[in-house]
């Protein structure tokens, strides 16, 4: 096969730069493929390893620092034939230290090449997470201080199922790539070279002295036996396939007549463990059933198994506009914790509201009718007190009948949970009011 | 279920409250019909796998709420000039800093215009309820492809984690609108057509080679230095946003007759804005016209003239301490603008609106 490199614009690294030889390695290994152009896609970093994609005539896609594997999980998943090629320095493996991980506990078909040479050559030969300790560079003494990593050894931690470290004046360096481009899998390539602008100023870095100092460190030479699994783009489209089909959005038909004029304004104040927003559910849904409108709007703790729980509920027979709280006509006080969060809510309750109070929750001063209740003496447990107290509330028949409830029930829940719902009716239904 | 029906095939977003949820309803839904969904490992990447995705030919959708928008800003800057279709979904909620993960808030109003370098303007428009939800997520796709740019939709906590019935029926659903390709002759990455603004695409992947960078570049998509082609090239990413804006110019206009102040919102608050009005007339017989806007940026400059025309007083109400309201008096610098806002978590009631027209 030909060459990809672009006849029109050159390599124009510095004299005696590494990546020189790297970008005809690249190429040679692409050419050992017998891969044309528009078959690969060079995803370039910042930094010089971010000119890579400008010498070649494939796709190129030059994007942020650090985030090279990100575009390039990006473009692999929606063109899976496509060969993705990432060139990145120490520098962007460095920043993009999160999607480098990633990569590697995903194993998405993507073969990184990291051209290692040891700072941040464009921008004045900082010291990168790269740096030996000992080395002179343009950071000062801030190097000496922090410990370099070892990629290869962080790929192979992290799950990288190909990993391989090698100078880029190695005569095979080619053949490695080609393995590492043509594993289905996510393949690491640590290459490394020197940086004669800046690194080796100060720090000579001869070939041999690259060669012997990997010598010095453990082997990686390629496939990681212990990560080897299935790639994961086409593992994806098998797993999705699984439970592929059409996406139906239920509608629901209106099978009762609106029970209310004018909005109503439903609060319920429990605490986590109330199915509170479970029943505040139903509420809409039974309302639903009679065509009208509604909206739940739900207030709990991060920590959702502990403190407050809140559900608005606003039903309609006219569009609804605001979806707060003005004037609430019923509140079902379940719990210290809800109603502490709305003390406020009881003021605005108008003459005419009612109120279903726990027995033994303190409640401020309102115009509200009071119905209290004990749940718990009625054999109603805490998981159920919200359930029961919706079930009082359509013995009223507003803005919900118990007919309405009894359909939403039989609409949101099967077998033994409905039985479960039924039975939570029947203990509502026995409290001496 | 605007953006499936927009085309939307890859989604990928890292969990927040209050944008969570369209994580999990993307993850029901999307894998399903043949796309993909990820949960990336930051925001940085949720959006870099998009924009990846993007580029091979993908309609792309992300969702985040204000710190992750704040992860999001360098790669917006990217999808502006690199040209690479996005819709952007910000449920926004109260800040600043992480503030309060479940309190909603139009926190970032001015954030999603300005909140990336190179100041190049952005497309944001904002659904009032979950109706518009539907309708603006569909031309947020469309618009997407057709400017080829990130569209942002502005939402908030109290939309987006409020559930509401809504009927299907009634529901406008625009026609679907899919980027331009390239059909014939030779293909330069970022040069528009004579006449036009945006350039026609391919996908990286296809037969024809396609460059994308992040870097100043002509329309080869090699970086340049050539200072009028710099300048040409940042002037025809403004302009073919900001000389549409009449096509795309979303709002809703409730006009009283005998009127003497205009309420001007957006978001969840125009609910509650809608209910004062409504309240207003129909109790106190005191006329107030309303303006919804939903296309916020680009600032839909002659909506705003023409809706305020002969009026003595503009309030505009949003959950800030006033963002927007800036670009009204910027707009409107002839007309008395007031302005009544909270950031408290809550939602501003019919009644403070009705409390702020009746005291102005």
């Amino acid at each position: 096969m030909d060459s990809l490199l672009n006849p029109d614009r050159p390599p124009l690294f510095c004299p005696g730069c590494s990546h020189d030889r790297s970008v005809h390695v690249l190429d040679r290994a692409l050419q050992k493929l017998g891969l044309r152009g528009s078959e690969v896609v060079i995803v370039s970093d910042i930094g010089c390893s971010g000119l890579f994609d400008t010498f070649f005539n494939t796709h190129a896609f030059h994007g942020l620092h650090g985030r090279a594997l990100t575009y390039a999980a990006g473009i692999k998943l929606a063109q899976p034939d496509l060969k993705v090629i990432v060139t990145m320095g120490d520098g962007g493996l460095g920043i993009g230290g999160a999607h480098f991980l990633a990569a590697c506990r995903r194993n998405i078909d993507l073969t990184l090449l990291v051209l290692n040479n040891f700072n941040f050559g464009m921008t004045g030969g900082q010291f990168s997470c790269t740096t030996p300790e000992h080395a002179s560079v343009s950071s000062s003494f801030l190097n000496v201080l922090e410990k370099p990593f070892d990629l290869c050894h962080v790929a192979a931690c992290a799950g990288a199922p190909f990993v391989a470290r090698s100078s880029a004046y190695r005569k095979d360096l080619p053949e490695l790539l080609k393995q590492a481009i043509s594993y289905k899998g996510f393949a690491v390539v640590d290459i490394w070279g020197g940086c004669p602008a800046r690194y080796m100023k100060k720090n000579p870095l001869s070939p041999k002295e690259i060669e012997a100092a990997i010598e010095k460190l453990p082997p990686y030479q390629g496939v990681v036996s212990t990560n080897v699994r299935r790639e994961y783009s086409s593992h994806y489209r098998e797993a999705a396939a699984r439970d592929r089909g059409e996406v139906h959005w239920q509608g629901t038909e209106r099978i009762f007549e609106p029970t209310v004029r004018e909005r109503r304004e439903v609060v319920f104040l429990g605490s986590a463990g109330q199915r509170v927003i479970t029943a505040g559910g139903l509420l809409g849904r039974a309302a639903i059933l009679a065509g009208m409108n509604v909206s739940q709007k739900n207030d709990f703790h991060i920590t959702v198994m502990r403190g407050p729980s809140v559900t608005e509920i606003i039903v309609s027979p006219q569009v609804i506009t605001y979806t707060g709280v003005e004037q609430p006509q019923v509140i079902i006080a379940l719990a210290h914790e809800g109603v502490r969060r709305c003390w406020e809510l009881f003021e605005k309750m108008k003459k005419g509201g009612q109120i279903i109070l726990t027995a033994g929750v303190e409640i401020p001063p309102s115009h509200g009718e009071i119905l209290e209740v004990d749940f718990k003496a009625a054999g109603i447990k805490k998981k159920e007190m919200a359930l029961a107290a919706l079930y009082l509330l359509a013995q009223h028949g507003d803005p919900i009948t118990a007919e309405m409830l009894e359909e939403a029930l039989k609409q949101t829940f099967q077998g033994k949970m409905l039985e479960e719902a039924r039975l939570v009716m029947k203990k509502a239904a026995a409290i001496p009011i | 279920m605007g953006a499936l029906y927009g085309g939307c095939r890859f989604f990928a977003s890292y969990p927040i409250t209050p944008a969570s949820t369209l994580l999990s309803v993307m993850l029901e839904t999307l894998p399903a019909v043949g796309g993909t969904v990820l949960q990336g490992e930051d925001e940085i990447a949720s959006i870099g796998y998009c924009l990846g995705a993007s580029m091979a030919g993908m309609k792309v959708m992300t969702a985040t709420s204000g710190p992750g928008l704040s992860l999001y800003s360098e790669n917006i800057s990217f999808a502006i000039a690199g040209e690479i279709p996005i819709v952007i979904v910000n449920i926004m909620r109260q800040g600043p800093s992480t503030g309060s993960a479940t309190r909603g808030a139009d926190s970032d109003v001015q954030f999603m215009r300005w909140g990336c370098s190179g100041g190049l303007p952005v497309i944001v428009l904002a659904p009032a309820d979950v109706s518009d939800c539907f309708t603006l997520t569909v031309h947020a796709f469309n618009l997407a492809e057709k400017f080829r740019c990130p569209v942002f939709i502005a939402s908030n906590k109290e939309i987006g984690m409020t559930s509401q019935t809504l009927d299907m029926e009634r529901v406008e659903k625009p026609p679907i609108v899919d980027r331009t390709f390239h059909e014939s002759g030779p293909f330069l990455p970022f040069q528009a057509n004579r006449g036009e603004d945006v350039p026609a695409f391919l996908p990286i992947g296809g037969p024809i080679l396609v460059r994308q960078t992040s870097s100043t570049h002509g329309p080869d998509g090699y970086i340049t230095t050539d200072p009028s082609e710099i300048q040409s090239g940042v002037e025809r990413l403004q302009k073919k946003v900001e000389a549409n804006i009449a096509s795309f110019s979303y709002f809703d206009l409730e006009e009283r007759e005998g009127a003497r102040t205009l309420i001007v919102t957006y978001g969840i608050t125009a609910g509650a804005a809608r209910a004062a009005a409504a309240e207003l007339f129909e109790r106190q017989n005191i006329p107030v016209s309303l303006l919804v806007l939903k296309t916020l940026w680009p600032v839909p400059e002659q909506v705003l003239h023409a809706s305020a025309a002969g009026m003595e007083r503009i309030l505009v109400v949003e959950m800030n301490l006033g963002q927007y309201v800036q670009e009204i008096r910027r707009v409107l610098c002839n007309q008395r603008v007031d302005f009544y806002g909270k950031m408290s978590g809550q939602l501003i009631s019919p009644s403070e609106i009705i409390e702020e027209v009746l005291g102005g």
